[in-house]
């Protein structure tokens, strides 16, 4: 398999091309803007929540390369269903594996934006805990 | 009649006096369209660095022992070269440093804090990179001066019709401003621009970090006051770069970094600061990054500085005329002409790091980001844009595979 098939396989493009969840809810009770300033990858998430703060729905929009977008598509998929508090939990692992592709550090970050942002509404909506993975950058991915 | 050959070069007879190129990456061969970001390095350097190590390598300047010498004489002599490079009235004002970043720094520091005030105004350009942009920002706010920008036109070139409206906004102090700007490849109007801050009475500070190692500099002639370059911009190794500056304001500079070397006299109630250049050079120099950067100033002018820039102008033309012809590739910069051996560019809706993912695996090496021009990205609406620039090794079948790549990439993902 050569290797812009290994970093775009199909799943990959797939999700770029057509993305899931994709466009902002009418209604949130969550929402958050974020982008990785060196690049210039951008996300808007948007979240409602049902009993026990649950996730019923997501949404995204977005601007920004093929990885970070695709991540993102992949991620509203997999926190439906999760409480809030899980979704604050989850791990970058847990989403890379989903993507399962080979990550440089460089492109790493764009595969974790979506995950930062959703967490970062999560937050601001509910206090769960900020994205640990961005560590102090975690003010970077606040669009003003 | 004599008849004057044009300067011309060999791209491929030099291309073997680099290393990288016999490396495989991706399994392919490197087409290395990144020379803005840093050059590669000739043998002749490399083998030039190894053998003073190996020969002559020692501290400079106080030993008393034959070794020390020899690296001194190495160390001045790469100096030496240094100041014939930029044609500099005399080698004291030629000052190593790190890096352009550094002697930007050092300039706005050492000269900035002491000479600005409120009702001083700071001039940079919307062309800047952040190394002559930043430094400039932060002095004008601790010393409550005002920062004000020239800004750039459609054409990726300076409006200096704007410079009337600046000059009445305070007393202009200094001017910066980058001689060839690194995103775009813009040739910004130096001695222009020299004229009018020395009208203002104001120093002229130029960024030649994207312009040395690609045309001739002759600080004479420019009138700049303060001239930053980078080793490794120009086949010169990593960590060594120069600050050129007129003797009768670095004379009157506080010093920049403090310690041995740049000293007199130390006592307890004060310490005198040395002659020039040591004045600003403390602590133990580059020494050996030094003697790289002087071979390959030599390498370079022995190819001929006219002929660097002529190659690569003709680069720049065929570029754009192959990227022109694909609809789905925006252009940004001045035309050909009045272009320097830089090309930046987008493919409509495709971000630039999965242009430069999808070439990397073609072997070709392009820059995606923002290229440290934050501002400059803000006046073009984009995040970022890709960027292919080139130098005396690059040969027209690596644009080649350029172009074939991104055909490569609007397939993929567009």
């Amino acid at each position: 398999m050569g290797e812009f098939d290994q970093l775009y396989r199909e799943l990959i493009l797939d999700h770029y091309k057509n993305p899931r969840n994709h466009g902002l809810l009418e209604t949130a009770d969550a929402s958050a803007e974020g982008q990785n300033p060196l690049c210039g990858d951008e996300i808007t998430v948007s979240v409602r929540l049902g009993e026990g703060d649950v996730v019923e729905e997501v949404g995204f929009e977005g601007r920004g390369c093929a990885i970070s977008q695709a991540a993102t598509s992949m991620l509203t998929d997999l926190v439906k269903g999760r409480r809030a508090s899980e979704v604050a939990a989850m791990q970058k692992e847990e989403l890379l594996e989903e993507l399962g592709i080979p990550l440089t550090p460089v492109r790493l970050k764009c595969a974790i934006l979506g995950l930062g942002v959703l967490k970062l509404a999560l937050h601001k909506a509910k206090g769960t805990p900020l994205p640990e993975e961005w560590g102090t950058s975690v003010r970077d991915l606040v669009l003003e | 009649m004599a008849v004057t050959a044009d300067p011309k070069l060999d791209a491929n007879r030099l291309r073997a006096d680099f290393p990288i190129f016999d490396e495989i990456f991706n399994g392919k061969s490197l087409a290395y369209l990144d020379s803005a970001v840093t050059a590669q390095k000739p043998r002749q350097m490399i083998e030039a660095m190894s053998e003073f190590y190996a020969t002559s390598y020692g501290n400079v300047h106080r030993g008393v022992y034959a070794v020390s010498e020899r690296a001194t004489a190495a160390f001045e002599g790469a100096r030496e070269k240094l100041r014939a490079l930029i044609n500099a009235p005399d080698a004291r004002e030629v000052i190593f440093v790190r890096n352009a970043t550094e002697a930007l720094n050092l300039v706005a520091y050492a000269w900035g804090l002491v000479n600005l005030g409120p009702g001083d105004l700071v001039v940079v350009t919307e062309l800047e990179h952040h190394s002559n942009y930043v430094p400039w920002q932060y002095i004008a706010k601790r010393t409550g001066a005002e920062f004000r920008m020239i800004p750039v036109g459609e054409s990726g070139e300076l409006e200096l019709s704007a410079l009337d409206e600046i000059a009445g906004e305070g007393r202009v102090k200094v001017v910066a401003n980058n001689f060839v700007s690194n995103a775009l490849g813009t040739i910004n109007p130096v001695e222009k621009l020299t004229s009018w801050a020395h009208a203002q009475g104001a120093i002229m500070v130029v960024d030649a970090a994207q312009a040395a190692p690609h045309r001739k500099i002759d600080v004479q002639e420019l009138g700049c006051d303060f001239l930053a370059l980078s080793a490794h911009k120009m086949c010169g190794p990593s960590g060594v770069g120069a600050l050129w500056g007129r003797r009768e304001l670095l004379e009157a500079m506080e010093p920049f970094n403090l310690g041995g070397h740049m000293i007199r006299k130390v006592e307890f109630e004060e310490t005198t600061w040395g002659d020039l250049p040591h004045k600003f050079e403390a602590g133990t120099s580059p020494i050996a990054e030094a003697v790289g950067f002087g071979a390959a100033i030599d390498y370079l002018t022995e190819i001929g500085f006219d002929a660097i820039e002529r190659h690569e102008h003709e680069l720049a033309g065929y570029t754009l005329g192959r990227l022109g012809e694909l609809p789905w590739v925006e252009l940004y910069g001045p035309p050909a002409d009045r272009r320097a051996g830089i090309v930046s560019f987008n493919v409509t809706g495709i971000h630039p790091h999965d242009v430069a993912q999808v070439l990397d695996f073609e072997g070709v090496a392009i820059r995606a980001g923002h290229h440290c021009c934050q501002p400059l990205m803000r006046k073009l609406g984009v995040a970022a844009t890709n960027r292919a620039s080139f130098y005396v090794y690059t040969i027209p079948e690596e644009i080649d595979r350029l172009v074939d790549g991104l055909h490569r990439v609007w397939k993929a993902l567009g």
